[in-house]
C-alpha cells in the first residue's frame, strides 16, 4: 500500500508542479518556503485529503504544522484516521 | 514609552502633504505627455482613495482634462454614488454615469456567483445577500474563506467556502471590476486619455485588486502612499468630510464589508504601521511595541503579510514572454 507521504508528494508533483521534477520537494521540506503552495493550493490539497482518507479538516487544523510538508500531513492524517477508529471501537 | 512608541509610528508615516501633491502632479502630468494623451479617466466609487486619485488628476492636468466615471451596478451601496457626485461637484471636473447591471446580468455574473453560493448553502434564495470573508491569517492558520449569507429576517449563515465554490464565486464578481475598467478604457480610448488606477499601498503590496480589473491602469497615482496617508491628503486637498471620515470598504458584496473582514484582517491604521515596520527592517517584537499586541500575534501579522504578498505575486507579473527575452523590441 502507497504510503501517505508517497501518495500526496505525487499528487503534488502532478498537480502542482505538472510533472516538472523538484529536488528539493523532500519529506520535511515546507511548502511555503518552497513556494509550491500558497493559500488556494492548501485549500485544493485539503480537498485532495478529504476525498482520499475520508476525513474532514476543520478550520482550526489548517495549520502549517499539519500541512506544510509532508512529514507533517503524514503525522496529521495517521492522528485523524487514528482518532476515527478509536471512535468507531468506543 | 507610550510617546516614544508613537514618535516612532508617526515617523515611518510622516507625509508633507504639498511636496507630495506636487511631486505627484508632477510625474502625472510628465507621464501623460510621456503617453501622449490629453487627460485622465478616472472611476470614482464613493470612497477616498478614487476621491484623492481625481483631486490628484485634477490639480496635475486642470478639472477640464479629467473625466470622472461613476459606475453603480445593483448591489452598489446608495451611499457610494451620493459621496462620488460629493467629489465630483467639488472638484469641478465632467463625468458620465453608467449602471453596468445589464452588462453583469448580460454576463451571468449574478447568476454564476449565486450558483456557487447555493453549492454550499443550498437554502440561499435570490434577494439574500452575502459576502465572502478571509479568515485563519492571524490565528496561525492558513487562510481561507467563508461565505456569510443573511436571510431577509437578518439570521446569518456562515459556511467554509471549498475550493471550487471560492474561485467560482470570485471569478463571477471578478466581472463587476473587469466591467468597469472596461467602460474605463472605452471613454480614454474616445477621448485619447490615460486610465487612473486608485489602489493605495496596502491594495497594491498585499494583491487586493483584480488583475485586469481595478489593478489596470496606465497611472497609479497613490499606490506608494499608506491608507493613513492618503487619509490625510483627502483632509490636505479638502475633500468633502463624509468621505474623510469614511470606513474603507469593497462595495463588491450585497452585505456591507469593510476590506478588514474580506482581506485584510486588520484594521488598515494597524495594517499601516505593520507593513511600514516590515519594510523598514523592524523586528516582530518591535511591532508587537507599537501595536500593543504580544509577540506571536506580531510574528502572524508578518507572515500574513508575506503570505499574500507570495499568494498575489502573480497578479503584478506582465505576461512572460516565451523568447526567452521580456522585451520584444525597442520601445523607447
Amino acid at each position: 500500500m502507497t504510503s501517505v507521504r508517497d501518495c500526496v508528494k505525487d499528487y503534488i508533483s502532478e498537480n502542482f508542479l505538472m510533472g516538472l521534477k523538484d529536488g528539493a520537494l523532500t519529506d520535511d521540506a515546507s511548502f511555503l518556503d518552497l513556494g509550491i503552495i500558497d493559500s488556494t493550493g492548501v485549500i485544493e490539497l485539503i480537498a485532495f485529503l478529504e476525498e482520499r482518507y475520508g476525513i474532514r479538516v476543520e478550520d482550526a487544523e489548517m495549520t502549517p504544522d499539519n500541512l506544510d510538508s509532508l512529514d507533517a500531513i503524514e503525522q496529521f492524517i495517521a492522528r485523524k484516521t487514528f482518532r476515527r477508529a478509536s471512535s468507531m471501537t468506543a | 514609552m507610550e510617546a516614544a512608541k508613537e514618535l516612532d509610528k508617526n515617523a515611518l508615516l510622516a507625509l508633507d502633504y504639498d511636496r507630495e501633491i506636487e511631486a505627484i502632479a508632477t510625474r502625472f502630468k510628465e507621464t501623460v505627455v510621456r503617453f501622449r494623451r490629453r487627460g485622465a479617466v478616472v472611476a470614482v466609487s464613493g470612497g477616498v482613495d478614487s476621491a484623492v486619485c481625481c483631486a490628484l488628476a485634477a490639480h496635475a492636468l486642470g478639472p477640464q482634462r479629467v473625466l470622472a466615471l461613476l459606475l453603480p451596478e445593483r448591489e452598489s451601496s446608495a451611499d457610494s454614488e451620493r459621496l462620488a457626485m460629493q467629489v465630483v461637484d467639488v472638484l469641478g471636473v465632467p463625468y458620465e454615469r453608467k449602471d453596468i447591471t445589464g452588462a453583469l446580468v448580460a454576463l451571468d455574473c449574478y447568476e454564476r456567483r449565486d450558483a456557487a453560493i447555493r453549492a454550499v448553502v443550498p437554502e440561499y434564495r435570490d434577494g439574500w445577500r452575502n459576502k465572502l470573508v478571509i479568515t485563519g491569517g492571524l490565528s496561525g492558520q492558513f487562510n481561507h474563506f467563508h461565505i456569510i449569507v443573511a436571510r431577509p429576517d437578518g439570521k446569518r449563515i456562515e459556511r467554509r467556502l471549498g475550493l471550487k465554490e471560492y474561485l467560482e464565486i470570485v471569478a463571477a464578481t471578478n466581472f463587476k471590476q473587469r466591467t468597469r475598467k472596461n467602460v474605463e478604457y472605452h471613454h480614454a480610448d474616445r477621448l485619447n486619455y490615460v486610465v487612473v488606477g486608485t489602489p493605495n499601498r496596502l491594495e497594491y503590496d498585499q494583491g487586493f485588486f483584480v488583475k485586469n480589473g481595478d489593478g489596470a491602469a496606465d497611472i497609479k497615482p497613490i499606490a506608494h502612499l499608506y491608507k493613513t496617508q492618503v487619509y490625510g491628503l483627502a483632509r490636505h486637498m479638502g475633500l468633502p468630510r463624509e468621505i474623510v471620515a469614511s470606513i474603507p470598504t469593497s462595495d463588491t458584496y450585497s452585505l456591507p464589508q469593510e476590506q478588514e473582514d474580506f482581506y485584510f484582517a486588520l484594521p488598515y491604521a494597524q495594517l499601516d504601521v505593520a507593513l511600514a515596520y516590515r519594510d523598514a527592517g523592524r523586528s516582530a517584537a518591535e511591532l508587537a511595541v507599537a501595536l500593543g499586541v504580544d509577540q506571536v500575534a506580531a510574528a502572524r501579522i508578518y507572515a500574513d503579510i508575506e503570505a499574500k504578498r507570495r499568494t498575489t505575486r502573480y497578479l503584478h507579473e506582465a505576461p512572460i514572454l516565451m523568447g526567452g527575452s521580456e522585451t520584444p523590441c525597442d520601445t523607447k
